[in-house]
Parts: structure tokens; C-alpha cells; sequence
């Protein structure tokens, strides 16, 4: 597969389950690496520069491409040192500038003025969609350029998901940000671009309203008018 | 039409149970019954020797003239002597710095052991190092009492002044005793670690020993910490490998070389010399009623520490 994912923009990964678009993000971050006896071939070149080429490193490539999973992870700590946990990784230590982090990265998150008064509060104590916009703020705390999100809504309510979606429609002005989604009204409603594979193959890659209003491929339109998957 | 079908089933069921006793109600009892009777027998099994332990024990500080203040802070135990004195103390100490030196040796190990087993080579771990470490468990005490005497007592000698038994000989070979109890609840707790968490730390581009320190130690320390306690009550009432290694003088040792003895030990040695209703018997049950409290105290912090757990 060839595939080219636009800056600053919303890419949707669709497709049924099993068809490889997780793993295929998860490459993006080489999450993949964790697996044992994973086989990896091909080239992923973000800002020119493959990243596995051997010479980076994945600790590094991680710090600028963030991840938020499917479920909501956030570590058995406080609120803030959630959000501090990836800067702190990174060596910073100054309290005033964690403090500027954390509170950035929440207001980021659209989660700042939830939790503010609460930030000593351990982070289990939150709701799912508010453990899930923290997990967003501590992604943002480490200044990735690329967000991956891993069917990021799919644990949670409808509600929750709304805030979610809006979060990420505000978030694409400054990440570029590849999400995979179950469902594909979801990519409709936010993604720039909509990538829909098939069995591990990108059948079709195209604009987001292009791909839904007229797809090339007739695999594409029995999809996503809900023949199968 | 349904009605009238499911009728005669209906009548049937209601016949049956207004019939005689039912089979299954039987079976139901017979069932309870035994359960109960386990239970209770257990329950009167585990309070007999409690009442036994705790009434022979008190007896010299109810009727036999001995102090407790005596016996827990008394240096001097000389139950013969003409003036008999039962300072338990230097047992106390003997008890506790065992444990405590032997679970400051094996933490860090059994710790690391099930780092290693379950973050770093879970096949070598699984394989190898698991199966050892358990059969460190099956080793009869006595064998660990031997080896350290003929092992580490001469090893002990060479290396430091006095005769190489005491309270280092004991906390080592103690150390290798609780070692399969901490690795054991270490690798279960860190096991028991949700996958998420570990990648969550992954993805924000931590290297895997950041992980480790930061995130799987500092969630899972209550767990761990329980491992140590529990480890620490084995040691604590350890008595034969502990008394082949110790010494046995019933005075509190200047140095970790020097001989000493523990509750244990001294149960052990002196309850064969002595006559049932002596004042030197009562005053052994009342080392046993120590040790019995002391178990009672570790159980408890073990449970206030897994109650640490389930609200993190």
C-alpha cells in the first residue's frame, strides 16, 4: 500500500475488523514493535525522515507522535501527574513549567474547567469521557506533531463522544491527526480525508466527502452503504 | 391455546411439591450440612488453640508473680536461677531483626526476580526461574538450617570476627526461605497489571525501565509490600533453620556475628526441659502468645495494605 496522510488535517482510517487499520496505526508510532515476532516491512516517512530506517529513536518518534487508545488509560496517579507524566519522562522537573504544561494541556483537552479544583484527585475518579479527554491532554503534554487515535470513542457514551469529536475537529488546527473508527459516520462527520480498507489493502483513499458522496470503488460504496462490515 | 397446554405440566409441579419431602431438598441439606460442620470445626479447631495459647500464656502474668513489663522489656531470661528472671526481650530483637534483615535481602531480589519474569523474558521466567524459585519453597527448613550451617556459618567465621553465628547467619538463611513467598506475590501483582497502563507509558515515549520505575513499582508497590509482610510473618515464626544457625544465647548481640537467639529458638530448645505447669513452661506459652500476636498484627497490616490496593 501507498499511502499519503495530509498535515493538520483529520485522517479516517475505516473499514471492517480485522482488515489491518490499527495495526497499520499503530506502525505510525511503531507501537507494533512491543508485539513479539512481528514482521515489519516497508518504509514510513514522516517529515522526510523513515522512521525505520534504524537509526531512530522510537522513545523520540513516541514523543512526537502521540496516541490515545480505545480504552481510556489513565495511570493510577493524580490528574496532573498524568498530564506531567510524559514531560517529566522528557526531563522536565521545574514546577512552574509542569504547572504550565498540565494546565495548557487540559484547557487543550477542553477538560481544564472539570478538573482544575481538582487536580490532587486520582484520575480513576473520572468519568470515562473525562479519562479519555485526560488521556488526550497527556498526550498534548509531550508536543507531538501527529495524534493517533485508535477508535478513541468507541468505549464511550454518545455524549461523551460529541465532546470528543468537537475536541478533535479544534485539535486538527495544530496536529495532524490519524484516527481509526469503527464508525463511519464518525468519520463522515469529522475526517478531512477518509482511507477505507479492505482485508489489509487500501481499496480507496480519497476527500471525505468525495469518498461518501461518490466512491470509485464499488467495494467502497457497498461498505459504507452497509452491505457488509 | 398455550394455556391449556402448559396446564397439566403446571398441575404436575404442583403435586410434586406438595408430595413428600423432595429428593433435591435433601441432597440440598445434606450439602449445607457438611459445609457447616467443616466450618464449625474449624472455627472451634482455631479458637481451642488461641484459648490454649492465650490461657497457658497469661497464667504467669495472672498468677506466677511475672511482669509483663518484665517480659517485654526485661534483658535478662534465666528461668532456673533461684530468683527466676523472663526478660523476653533480647528474643523480641533476635525475632525482628531476623525478619527484618532477611526480608531487606530477599525484597530486593524476589522484586527484581519478578521484573524479570514478567516485564523483560516472561519465557525464560516461566521456563527456568519460576520453577526454581518454587522449589526453593518445597526445601524442608531443616535443610536450610543444615546448609547454613555447614555453608554459610563457616563462610561467616573467615570472613568476621566471633563465630559466625547469629543474627547475619540467620537473616541469610531466612532470606532465601521467604524469597519464593515476595517473588510469588510480586509477579502476581505485577501480572495482574492492566496491558493499557504499560502502553499508555509506552506511547508517551517512555524506554522500559522508566516504565518500571515510574509507573509498574510505584502501582503496584501496596501488592508488593504485601509479598514483604508476608514474608516477613514466615520468617518471624520460623523456628528450626533459625535455630541451627543462631547461636542461642539469650542476650541482645553487639554485632550481626555475635550469637543471639529468637522466640522461636528458645521455644524449641528449652520446652523439652521443662515440666507442664512450671513456671518456666507458662512463661515458653507466653513466648508462643507473643508469636501468636505478632502473626495477628501481620495479618492485619496485610489486610490494610490490599485494601490499599483495590482503591488505587
Amino acid at each position: 500500500m501507498d499511502l499519503t496522510i495530509p498535515e493538520k488535517s483529520i485522517t479516517a482510517f475505516i473499514g471492517p475488523s480485522g482488515c489491518g487499520k490499527s495495526t497499520l496505526l499503530r506502525t505510525l508510532n511503531r507501537m507494533n514493535d512491543t508485539i513479539p515476532g512481528v514482521l515489519i516491512e516497508g518504509e514510513v516517512v514522516i517529515q522526510d525522515r523513515n522512521i525505520y530506517d534504524g537509526q531512530t529513536e522510537v522513545e523520540f518518534l513516541r514523543k512526537r507522535v502521540g496516541m490515545v487508545f480505545q480504552q481510556p488509560n489513565p495511570f493510577p496517579k493524580t490528574i496532573y501527574d498524568n498530564v506531567a507524566y510524559g514531560p517529566r519522562l522528557h526531563g522536565v522537573t521545574k514546577k512552574s513549567e509542569l504547572d504550565g504544561i498540565v494546565e495548557k494541556s487540559l484547557r487543550s483537552a477542553s477538560l481544564w474547567n472539570e478538573v482544575k479544583d481538582v487536580l490532587k484527585k486520582s484520575a480513576w475518579s473520572l468519568s470515562g469521557g473525562q479519562q479519555q479527554r485526560l488521556c488526550i491532554a497527556r498526550a498534548l503534554a509531550v508536543e507531538p506533531d501527529i495524534l493517533l487515535m485508535d477508535e478513541s470513542t468507541s468505549a464511550l457514551d454518545p455524549i461523551s463522544t460529541t465532546k470528543i469529536e468537537e475536541l478533535t475537529r479544534e485539535l486538527k488546527k495544530s496536529y495532524t491527526i490519524v484516527m481509526v473508527t469503527h464508525n463511519m459516520h464518525q468519520a463522515a462527520r469529522i475526517s478531512d480525508r477518509t482511507v477505507f480498507f479492505l482485508n489489509g489493502e487500501v481499496v480507496e483513499s480519497a476527500d471525505t466527502e468525495q469518498l461518501f458522496r461518490a466512491p470509485r470503488d464499488q467495494r467502497t460504496e457497498d461498505y459504507i452503504s452497509g452491505r457488509f462490515g | 391455546m398455550n394455556m391449556t397446554q402448559t396446564r397439566p405440566a403446571a398441575d404436575a409441579i404442583a403435586k410434586d411439591g406438595r408430595g413428600k419431602f423432595p429428593k433435591h431438598k435433601l441432597e440440598e441439606l445434606r450439602g449445607r450440612g457438611y459445609v457447616m460442620f467443616c466450618v464449625l470445626l474449624l472455627i472451634v479447631i482455631i479458637f481451642s488453640i488461641v484459648y490454649f495459647i492465650a490461657s497457658r500464656g497469661l497464667t504467669p502474668f495472672a498468677s506466677q508473680g511475672v511482669s509483663v513489663g518484665e517480659m517485654l522489656g526485661g534483658l535478662k531470661w534465666a528461668p532456673e536461677a533461684d530468683t527466676p528472671r523472663f526478660g523476653a526481650l533480647p528474643f523480641l530483637f533476635g525475632s525482628f531483626a531476623t525478619s527484618l534483615l532477611a526480608a531487606v535481602i530477599a525484597a530486593p531480589l524476589g522484586i527484581c526476580a519478578a521484573i524479570f519474569m514478567t516485564e523483560m523474558m516472561p519465557k525464560v521466567g516461566k521456563n527456568i526461574l519460576q520453577p526454581a524459585i518454587e522449589l526453593l519453597a518445597g526445601v524442608p527448613s531443616v535443610v536450610y538450617g543444615f546448609v547454613g550451617l555447614s555453608v554459610i556459618v563457616p563462610f561467616l567465621r573467615d570472613v568476621f570476627p566471633g563465630q559466625g553465628v547469629g543474627i547475619l547467619a540467620g537473616g541469610i538463611v531466612l532470606s532465601v526461605m521467604i524469597l519464593p513467598t515476595i517473588t510469588t506475590v510480586a509477579t502476581d501483582a505485577l501480572r495482574s497489571l492492566p496491558a493499557g497502563l504499560k502502553e499508555g507509558s509506552y506511547a508517551l515515549g517512555a524506554t522500559r525501565w522508566q516504565t518500571i520505575s515510574r509507573l509498574v513499582i510505584p502501582t503496584t508497590l501496596p501488592s508488593l509490600m504485601t509479598g514483604v509482610v508476608l514474608g516477613i510473618a514466615r520468617a518471624f515464626g520460623e523456628a528450626l533453620a533459625v535455630q541451627m544457625v543462631i547461636g542461642n544465647a539469650p542476650h541482645i548481640p553487639h554485632s550481626l556475628t555475635q550469637s543471639a537467639a529468637t522466640l522461636t529458638s528458645i521455644i524449641t530448645l528449652s520446652m523439652g526441659n521443662t515440666t507442664s505447669g512450671s513456671l518456666h513452661n507458662n512463661a515458653l506459652w507466653s513466648l508462643a502468645l507473643i508469636l501468636l500476636i505478632m502473626t495477628f498484627l501481620f495479618v492485619f497490616v496485610v489486610r490494610l495494605l490490599e485494601r490499599r490496593v483495590k482503591h488505587a
